[in-house]
């Protein structure tokens, strides 16, 4: 099976928020909770960036070595995923996490913050695949119909990349050489200790 | 003027192609070549453009600017992370478990080596009181606290590594969490428990002129005689600081995790983590010796906080400073002494 990855090309990024926007209304994602954002760097100066980040489903994921409960599994697609029935809602894996994805529903109440939620990369939870059970904890299963996430089918710039890692590397390389520059594959060093190109 | 803007451009695509080189020798499969991407028009799309490895040689986190409020959601990227999953999963176990071993097995060596200790003269049956009522009443309420936050606590670093494979994941996550309830709840008796036994107890643990003879001695193992010490000899003075100390960081530290981000941001909170977290591995440490030494490391130690009272033979090996000021005030020639040294009846 394929090692599924994202990839955000910040030079195509207008940062229009569809993937934000998609993502939400795709599973019902609760208020106060973004599976996905767009996080614009250097805003108003020249050289500006934004980037849409999600949980990278990272290679050795920080969030799944730190869980007091172990309630992380990774798929053989390489998608990391929890169970919200064994999730404590300590916040470790938010300590851990090194792109901000986990997030829990409830904050400040002494430290119960409900039960965590991230990006699944559209393949929903322990469940019964799509279920309604599923959908209500974790969201549409698209990989599961043979879909890919839909922030990046969605994306209009086609500036986020999903599928197999290797694909949507040889994709970002080849624009890269085609238009002469990238600012890089943001957040891969950390979440899958590679780089492609700065 | 054109001629002008044209070395200049040229010169910065220079520099740009200075700063890319080097870094891009360490990532030998970099496909791209450095920036000579001067276009038709004359502008550079990307001569002025952020890029991840150029931030951070700037900066250890990459913030910027984003459109929801949750301002924690700004952070795109915080690669300390990873230190974090270094310091819980691979230091943390090996810094509690090895401190709890080690002591425990300092302990069992002692023990056999040295038996219980005794007193050298035999009881005498008379009574002499040690802790008053509130005084054991704060000691127990931290105690029983203590055990159960330690427990909880341990829960987090070792729970999944002995009790999952045990009970299963199910009823492990269930335990986990009425244990990470019991943990943030029983916290706030435990810290009114700490504030008192500060409050009751200061005045005795302040150091004195006999705590370097007792600490050379070694309590009198060294002599074989026991040293002279006050109402609280300096091992008991090493104990009250080490709960003293290493309690208010616990509370300090525990009372940041209990709220979240209300000061600190995301690596502040990791060092609040890493401050809890070793702070209570040195603390479990010492208090697994404190309960070792007043239970089945010596004989009649335990009457003191258990009932309050111990025996004269007791009290005048251990304390005979304290022994001496207490006979001076029931006889009445010792006004100096504070209501914490005045028994209660």
């Amino acid at each position: 099976m394929a090692r599924v990855k994202f990839l955000c090309d910040a030079d195509r990024c207008i940062e229009c928020n569809a993937c934000v926007t998609a993502c939400k209304n795709e599973h019902d994602v609760p208020w106060g909770i973004n599976r996905r954002r767009v996080v614009t760097l250097n805003d108003g100066k020249p050289g500006e960036r934004s980037v849409s980040m999600a949980c990278m489903h990272c290679t050795e994921a920080p969030c799944a070595a730190v869980c007091p409960v172990d309630c992380f599994y990774t798929t053989a697609d390489g998608v990391v995923l929890h169970s919200k029935d064994l999730c404590i809602g300590c916040g470790y894996c938010f300590y851990a996490c090194p792109f901000g994805a986990p997030q829990y529903p409830r904050a400040r109440n002494f430290g119960s913050r409900g039960k965590m939620d991230k990006c699944t990369y559209c393949a929903g939870g322990p469940e019964q695949d799509n279920t309604e059970v599923e959908y209500a904890k974790y969201g549409r299963n698209r990989l599961e119909q043979g879909k890919l996430p839909l922030c990046a089918e969605m994306c209009s710039t086609k500036s986020l990349l999903a599928g197999d890692g290797e694909i949507i590397a040889q994709i970002y390389k080849e624009r890269v050489m085609k238009r002469g520059y990238g600012s890089g594959a943001w957040g891969w060093k950390t979440a899958y200790r590679e780089t492609l190109g700065t | 003027m054109s001629q002008r803007l044209g070395r200049h451009l040229l010169t910065t695509l220079v520099l740009i192609g200075a700063l890319n080189c080097p870094a891009g020798a360490q990532h030998g499969q970099d496909p791209v070549p450095p920036a000579s991407t001067a276009r038709a028009s004359g502008a550079n799309p990307t001569e002025q453009a952020v890029t991840e490895q150029r931030l951070f040689q700037q900066q250890r986190k990459l913030e910027g600017r984003i459109s929801i409020p949750d301002y924690k959601a700004a952070l795109l990227e915080q690669p300390q992370g990873r230190s974090y999953q270094f310091f819980h999963e691979r230091l943390l176990p090996w810094l509690m478990g090895a401190l709890i071993v080690a002591m425990v097995a300092g302990l069992a060596l002692f023990f056999v080596m040295r038996g219980r200790i005794r007193t050298q003269a035999p009881q005498t049956g008379i009574k002499i009181k040690r802790f008053n009522v509130l005084e054991r009443t704060a000691h127990w309420m931290t105690a029983t606290c203590f055990i159960v936050l330690a427990l909880t606590g341990i829960n987090y670093v070792f729970g999944k590594r002995l009790l999952f494979p045990l009970i299963g994941p199910d009823a492990f996550a269930a335990f986990s969490q009425w244990s990470k309830f019991a943990h943030t709840a029983v916290a706030w008796p435990f810290m009114l428990g700490l504030l008192m036994m500060a409050v009751l107890w200061v005045r005795g643990n302040l150091p004195d002129r006999h705590d370097w003879r007792w600490l050379r001695e070694f309590g009198g193992f060294a002599s074989g005689t026991h040293p002279p010490a006050g109402r609280f000899n300096a091992g008991q003075k090493l104990i009250f600081w080490s709960v003293i100390i290493f309690g208010l960081a616990l509370s300090v530290t525990g009372i940041i995790m209990l709220f979240p981000f209300w000061t600190l941001d995301i690596n502040g909170m990791q060092w609040a983590q890493y401050g809890h977290a070793s702070a209570a591995s040195i603390l479990i440490a010492v208090i697994i010796a404190h309960i070792y030494i007043g239970t089945l490391g010596m004989v009649g130690a335990y009457d003191a906080i258990g009932r309050g009272e111990v025996d004269l033979t007791w009290a005048r090996e251990h304390h005979s400073l304290w022994v001496e000021q207490q006979q001076r005030v029931i006889r009445g020639h010792d006004d100096s002494v504070g209501p914490a040294g005045v028994p209660a009846e």
